[in-house]
């Protein structure tokens, strides 16, 4: 199979075609022996992007989102890679669960599964799971998500231990015995009467992993950071040399949580939208590398859990199909970051941190890849997702950054109509 | 005039001009409660809905009795409060309410912001009777009320507000309607029952209680729950009565004509001692008969609103 790219804008080289031979980019070849020629109209090309922290409910919350529905929200969000987060039904915190996803994932083909493993049997945070026996069978890092390590004794054993298989850590940072809340601790969760959730209960957990990782020298990636003071930490941490890297998702550099004042569920999410302060502080520490990543935390909920009072709705909203928009308008645009900068975010950096070896587009690598619309403005409707989530605040926003075309191996995962 | 929205969601969503009208209004209905012949037909024909996911006695009653003071049909219906009750449920029972042809539904929710997630889906106008943590607006307004019989005007007066602030929707809806209004709101309680960002909602946290009494025009104590000892918000009840209570002597720091009110139902001898209850200045007892009379007020206003659409 032979496909021709033509009329290509690319990051960084003048190239204007690419040429992708059974599944990999290819030196030049005749237009007359392609199988394909699609003109891609002057639109941006760049490497598939990469989603380090995602939540696909297969196995087990299938009426949420499946790996067929969560493959297809990534292909039309331009990601080719995506690594799921373990709090399935049952967790994946065993080689069998692992297997399964991966072979579900590989049926449905339309984006790379990485699974994350559980760090603890169970989500819980007393015993190992079997971590070795998981990376056997193909998870790319482990992590809790979703149930925080409780304490510092545990923490530190899954950071040794997981150590040993070379196998990264990512931590979801919260301290539950000071937070109970549904929304940020703050002036609007005190005047709606909902109880809050301090950004202390993030920094103190940021703070004992920063404190482990440097005591043992073994790094720690620091899942969707949300403060202004965890930041702070992370900066100063990288200063020192401790391996510390982070990631944020779009709803804390656009949103707030003035946004929760009408009680509306779609706006709530663990962590939760901050204050203007941390908004800021996020997209600062986007501009000068404190964060590495940027990751949607893509949680699909059913309606049924959503349109339930604000307290008892559950945490999450999807994200995949409107992250590169997001980027793209609020950082890009604007000239807070170069479209450079975006992709070490969105594909290099997630790649280096958990060695999915994603991002290359030299001639023999993967034909990963995503073609946007920069120029035009769009609606994005929730009512257009793939997902099965309707769960996005980001309904009827305008953005610039379309999807039309996203491949993976070579084949067309997502094509606008 | 009359009122702009079709429900009454809290403090927050009123002007200060429709507050003053819901007062004025109260005024009125009070001359109805106290005359001899408690009967008006300002909702004859209509009917009003109570929907309680929590307990109350008084606020209950005080809507009921409103509703039938002025001739409507009311019903009441208690439903479960537990912590799972899950708000389609809810949506669905106020839609079945809604459909039954009711005009007002009357909701307590032990979730903040629970009738906010159904107003505007219901033809039937929605009066928040407490949500949670949020709101208890006609608690508010008949405090309100309580105060507009004593002083003419709101503008400039010091009210101090003492207990266990995180937890009570009163204080907002309190605090919303009284900073409208122009008045100086003073709060005091424990710092563990002191919710972050208070002040931005434009009042003023004291350093004790003398100084959150000290030349108050009027006085509010809250009830403290006794559950809150077992979270570790505050140590004993000794402890919060020596330091935290409005005894006689910090209320002789209000100013001389200065009168003391409390929401109910009250613990004796903890947030209050019984003889600052019971003393000249407490005008806690009276304050029963205003709540009739707001409510009155309330859903007098809100039918007419409807009447004229
Ligand atoms: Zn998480």
């Amino acid at each position: 199979m032979k496909t021709i790219l033509k009329n290509c804008k690319l990051v960084n080289s003048d190239k204007t075609e690419i040429y992708i031979e059974d599944g990999k980019f290819a030196d030049k070849f005749d237009e007359k022996i392609a199988d394909e020629v699609i003109d891609v109209n002057g639109r941006t090309v760049l490497p598939g992007l990469v989603d380090m922290h995602v939540h696909f409910r297969e196995p087990g919350y299938e009426y949420k989102e499946n790996i067929a529905t969560g493959s297809a929200a990534a292909a039309r969000g331009g990601f080719t890679s995506v690594c799921t987060m373990p709090n399935t039904n049952p967790v994946c915190d065993n080689a069998a669960v692992v297997s399964g996803i991966i072979k579900k994932a590989n049926e449905v083909g339309l984006v790379r599964v990485y699974p994350i493993g559980a760090a603890g049997k169970n989500l819980e945070s007393n015993e190992l799971a079997e971590i070795g026996l998981m990376k056997e069978a193909g998870i790319v890092a482990i992590s809790n998500d979703g149930k925080p390590i409780a304490t510092s004794g545990f923490m530190r054993k899954v950071l040794e231990y997981s150590s040993d298989f070379d196998i990264p850590v990512l931590n979801h940072e919260e301290d539950l015995t000071i937070s109970d809340g549904a929304m940020n601790e703050g002036e609007v969760s005190t005047s709606i009467g909902i109880r809050g959730v301090p950004t202390a209960s993030e920094d103190i957990m940021i703070a004992r992993d920063i404190i482990l990782s440097e005591y043992l020298g073994i790094p720690v990636h620091i899942c969707h950071v949300s403060t202004k003071g965890g930041l702070r930490m992370i900066r100063e941490a990288k200063a020192r040399g401790v391996k510390v890297t982070c990631e944020t998702c779009p709803h804390y550099f656009t949103l707030t949580d003035k946004s929760c004042e009408n009680y509306d569920t779609n706006f709530k999410m663990h962590p939760p939208l901050r204050t203007e302060e941390d908004r800021l502080a996020v997209i600062e520490a986007i501009k000068d590398g404190t964060v590495d990543c940027i990751v949607t935390d893509h949680a699909p909920h059913h309606q049924d859990d959503k349109e339930v009072e604000f307290s008892h709705a559950l945490n999450g909203i999807v994200g995949l199909e409107s992250s590169f928009a997001l980027c793209y308008t609020y950082l890009v645009k604007p000239g807070i970051i170069t479209m450079e900068k975006l992709l070490e975010l969105m594909c290099y950096n997630p790649s280096n941190i958990l060695k999915l070896g994603r991002g290359g587009m030299n001639v023999g690598d993967d034909a990963d890849l995503a073609v946007f619309d920069l120029d035009n403005e769009f609606v994005f409707e929730k009512d257009k997702m793939l997902s099965k989530g309707r769960n996005t605040p980001f309904d009827g926003w305008k953005l610039y950054g379309q999807t039309v075309l996203t491949m993976m191996g070579g084949k067309k995962t997502y094509e606008l109509r | 005039m009359g009122l702009k929205s079709k429900d009454l969601l809290g403090m927050k969503q009123l002007t200060p001009e429709e507050i003053m009208e819901i007062l004025d209004t109260a005024k009125t209905m009070k001359m109805v409660i106290t005359s001899g012949n408690k009967k008006t037909s300002h909702l004859q024909g209509k009917s009003v809905v109570t929907l309680f996911y929590e307990n109350s006695t008084r606020t209950r009653l005080s809507f009921e009795l409103a509703s039938k003071y002025m001739g409507s049909t009311s019903a009441n219906i208690s439903a479960s409060g537990s912590s799972v009750a899950k708000g389609e449920s809810l949506l669905d029972t106020a839609r079945t309410i809604d459909m039954m042809g009711t005009d007002i539904i009357v909701m307590r929710h032990p979730q903040s912001g629970a009738p906010h997630s159904i107003a505007d889906k219901l033809n039937a106008s929605v009066v928040n009777a407490g949500d949670g943590m949020n709101e208890h607006p006609t608690q508010a307004l008949l405090d309100m009320l309580t105060m507009y019989e004593r002083f003419d005007k709101f503008e400039g007066k010091k009210i101090a507000i003492c207990g266990d602030i995180y937890h009570s929707r009163v204080v907002r809806s309190n605090a919303i309607g009284l900073a409208k209004l122009g008045a100086n709101v003073s709060v005091y309680g424990p710092r563990t029952m002191m919710p972050i960002g208070i002040e931005k909602m434009g009042v003023t946290i004291a350093d004790s209680v003398e100084d959150c009494v000290r030349d108050a025009d009027a006085v509010m104590g809250l009830r403290v729950q006794l559950e809150r000892m077992k979270s570790s918000l505050f140590p004993s009840v000794a402890e919060y009565a020596k330091f935290y209570a409005i005894t006689p002597e910090v209320l002789k720091l209000a100013k001389p004509d200065a009168f003391l009110m409390h929401p109910g139902p009250c613990n004796h001898g903890v947030e209050l001692p019984t003889a600052v209850y019971d003393c000249d200045q407490s005008v806690i007892n009276k304050q029963v008969t205003n709540g009739v009379a707001v409510r009155m007020a309330v859903l007098y206003l809100l039918m007419a609103r409807r009447n004229n659409l």
